[in-house]
């Protein structure tokens, strides 16, 4: 009895991928091509120039720079770090002395974020996982205060703290008296409750879609709501909260306005935004300064931005957990 | 070692479904007992109420006699594998089994003995260290039952573990956990939708369907004398044939059940006979499973339908052959649903739809909680309207040897051993004599 094998194909013939079926499929291939490369490429490198410019700008000398464009560099290169030094750790009363002011910025951004992204895990998990009477009432009021533009709150918020809270002549809270360094209390206070409304929003959205079924087995597991709460949920919702760490970190690090109202004060507190806008504003024919001020500025962002970006990505689009 | 005790247990949802209707249940120490029914029947939430996960609306709920209604799950002694798993994702399989044992404060060396052992028993000692998402089907379902087994509980409850398993998957871990409950000797609550699973693990089954519950006896019990038309219905395969049936008594000698254009007659001195009788002139519903016809001569004597093959169907093992015997069938319907509530009037309506805002933002449903609806206890009958002009004929499933040398068209004739035949009327009641 003869048994017949399948010829082997013929060496060199790979079966060629048929077209795209599915419309993803079919947009994933337009995306692939290389035009659609090149255009991206091209889109990018448009956008980065800019910044690109001002990178130049920052090495080279002031006269240079008040006289001709960055792309002359290229041409008549004189690169100094003159700019670099003097808003770093120049000591004349108009330099910038930028060293200081970083300081501040890191203190005021780092419990900014922190304290916003404690308090509002903390919240969401209980307006998510947690029933009690009113719970619905309390979490659309806390969605609804994100109406509440900043500036409005700005005026009531530093009267409390420098004149207390008193309702017809009876003091209910004395004022803060704040002293210099003391200042920071008031801008974490205004960071963390400005950022409260969206944390709440965000983590809830995120927190409310984990499976059920993981809260109820740890229940009946034995677990009580903290021990829920530290055990399974926090590891499971760090992608959300890098996601929003980055964001209020890139926020607060950027923030004028309430850096200049609450911590304007002096060099104790002011942050850097403070300091660069001074350097710009006070006389306008010093801008060379910003130029190494803005890069110096933008240097810890990046870092925090480059570590937690995979968590960034991972934060918006993953709706949930599968169990 | 638990037992269980449901009395008159209802819970009504705040949207006004009613999941469960007056349930009375009781598990007896060591018992396997199995909650049987389509999905939306209840039976998923009568767990939950045991385990303590939802509060009933009334009603209690007795664990070792005592009243647990208010005791939270951790406090009840109970342990409970879910349909999904459950495993904790960013645990490894040892600490997802050591979880229990870590939260009521065992230490970390017996700790780690108990979970070892718990393990190899049930086959999943070489992957502790994996984490769930690396495991297959079967083996999350070892580890879900290995976190329950670890901490020695009086109650097992296990919400239709084997559903998200497939078929070939499922008839050995049902086999396993079968074994493994009963060596353990821990009284269980299984739930399922899969009659087979029921029949076969239960020591005893309770059906349940829209919330009221239908039968409860041992797999015998529930399949030999089903107590509704809906428990005949549900339990067996291929399903009984259902016929509608109209009593005609001849008293003293028999009564006919006339089942359109053949008859089957009921002697005087069968003692159902007697029950039967009382609806002289009305129609019930005659129920027979496969194995109560036998394929006769055609013109044997006695109880014999004749009737024409509709279509076969070969199951390799046997062969199933549906008749046209001229008669109707009876229809029941398999999906059982929660009853729904009726939309409130005037300011209730506004209310309403502030809630369906609410609900939309908050992602869950709010609002005050909708009065039980009017439909609880009035029961449709299971009879067609006698005005219907399209009534289904009927179709009796018959067993026949595999591959049996007939066709489609082939006339055929069964005998009915009467004394597997059962009644029941248009309410769906059984009709019998002194049963349980």
């Amino acid at each position: 009895m003869m048994t017949t094998t399948t010829p082997p194909a013929p060496a060199g013939t790979e079966s060629v991928p048929g077209p795209p079926v599915t419309r993803a499929a079919r947009v994933r291939r337009r995306l692939n091509s290389p035009i659609a490369t090149g255009a991206s490429i091209l889109i990018a490198v448009l956008w980065t120039v800019p910044t690109f410019g001002l990178f130049v700008s920052s090495f080279r000398p002031e006269d240079e720079i008040k006289t001709t464009g960055w792309w002359t560099a290229f041409s008549n290169p004189q690169f100094t770090l003159q700019n670099y030094q003097e808003v770093l750790f120049g000591r004349s009363a108009s330099s910038g002395q930028l060293a200081g002011y970083f300081i501040n910025s890191l203190v005021i951004t780092i419990p900014s974020v922190l304290f916003p992204l404690a308090f509002a895990a903390l919240a969401a998990y209980a307006l998510a996982w947690m029933n009690f009477k009113g719970r619905d009432w309390i979490y659309i009021a806390v969605f609804a205060l994100q109406i509440v533009p900043l500036q409005m709150a700005l005026v009531p918020l530093l009267s409390f703290f420098s004149e207390g809270v008193s309702l017809g002549g009876i003091e209910l809270m004395p004022a803060w008296n704040l002293d210099d360094e003391e200042k920071f209390v008031q801008v974490w206070f205004a960071h963390t409750c400005f950022a409260l409304p969206v944390a709440v929003f965000l983590l809830h959205n995120f927190i409310s879609q984990l499976p059920k079924d993981l809260m109820e087995a740890a229940r009946v597991d034995g677990a009580t709501h903290p021990k829920i709460f530290r055990s399974i949920v926090l590891p499971l919702i760090v992608p959300a909260l890098a996601a929003f760490g980055i964001f209020q970190f890139l926020w607060v690090w950027n923030d004028l306005l309430v850096a200049l109202i609450f911590a304007g004060g002096g060099s104790e507190t002011a942050p850097l935004t403070v300091r660069l806008a001074e350097l710009a504003g006070t006389r306008a024919n010093e801008w060379q300064r910003l130029t190494s001020g803005a890069f110096i500025s933008i240097v810890v962002p990046l870092i925090v931005f480059l570590s937690l970006q995979r968590f960034f990505v991972r934060g918006l689009l993953a709706g949930g957990v599968k169990g | 070692m638990t037992t269980v005790a449901l009395k008159d247990v209802t819970k009504v949802f705040p949207d006004g479904t009613v999941a469960v209707d007056n349930v009375s249940l009781d598990v007896n120490d060591g018992e396997f007992m199995v909650l049987l029914g389509p999905s939306g029947c209840g039976k998923s939430t009568v767990l939950r109420m045991v385990a303590g996960l939802e509060d009933p609306s009334t009603g209690a709920v007795l664990l070792d006699g005592e009243l647990a209604n208010d005791l939270p799950p951790r406090e009840r002694g109970i342990a409970m594998v879910f349909q999904d798993f459950a495993l904790y994702p960013h645990m490894s399989v040892g600490a997802n089994i050591a979880f229990p044992l870590r939260l009521s404060g065992v230490e970390e060396g017996p700790r780690g003995e108990r979970v070892a052992d718990v393990a190899s028993a049930l086959g999943i000692g070489d992957v502790l260290g994996r984490k769930p998402s690396q495991l297959s089907g079967g083996q999350r379902q070892r580890v879900a039952m290995g976190r329950a087994i670890v901490r020695r509980p009086g109650l097992f409850l296990m919400d239709e573990p084997l559903s998200n398993l497939d078929s070939g998957l499922r008839a050995e871990l049902r086999a396993e956990i079968s074994g493994l409950v009963r060596e353990l000797g821990v009284s269980t609550i299984y739930v399922t939708h899969d009659q087979a699973e029921a029949l076969t693990m239960a020591d005893r089954v309770a059906i349940m369907r829209k919330g009221v519950l239908q039968d409860v006896g041992t797999p015998t019990q529930v399949y030999g004398r089903p107590a509704t038309l809906y428990v005949a219905a549900f339990l067996g395969s291929p399903r009984m044939n259902l016929l509608e049936a109209t009593v005609y008594v001849h008293l003293d000698r028999y009564v006919t059940l006339n089942l359109g254009e053949q008859a089957l007659y009921l002697p005087w001195d069968d003692i159902r006979a007697r029950a039967v009788a009382h609806y002289h002139g009305e129609r019930i519903v005659v129920g027979m499973r496969a194995e109560a016809l036998t394929p006769v001569a055609p013109d044997t004597p006695g109880d014999v339908l004749q009737g024409r093959i509709r279509y076969l169907e070969h199951h390799g093992h046997e062969s199933l052959a549906f008749l046209d015997i001229g008669a109707t069938a009876i229809v029941v319907d398999d999906l059982g649903g929660p009853v729904t509530d009726e939309r409130p009037t005037g300011a209730g309506r506004g209310l309403r739809r502030l809630g369906q805002v609410m609900q939309r933002l908050t992602g869950r449903a709010v609002g005050p909680g909708q009065p039980a609806p009017a439909a609880r206890g009035a029961r449709d009958s299971v009879l067609n309207d006698p005005g219907r002009h399209h009534r289904r004929p009927a179709e009796l499933a018959v067993r026949l040897a595999p591959y049996p040398a007939v066709n489609s068209g082939h006339p055929m004739a069964v005998s009915v051993r009467m004394d597997a035949v059962h009644f029941f009327d248009e309410r769906g009641d059984r009709i019998d004599v002194g049963w349980r």
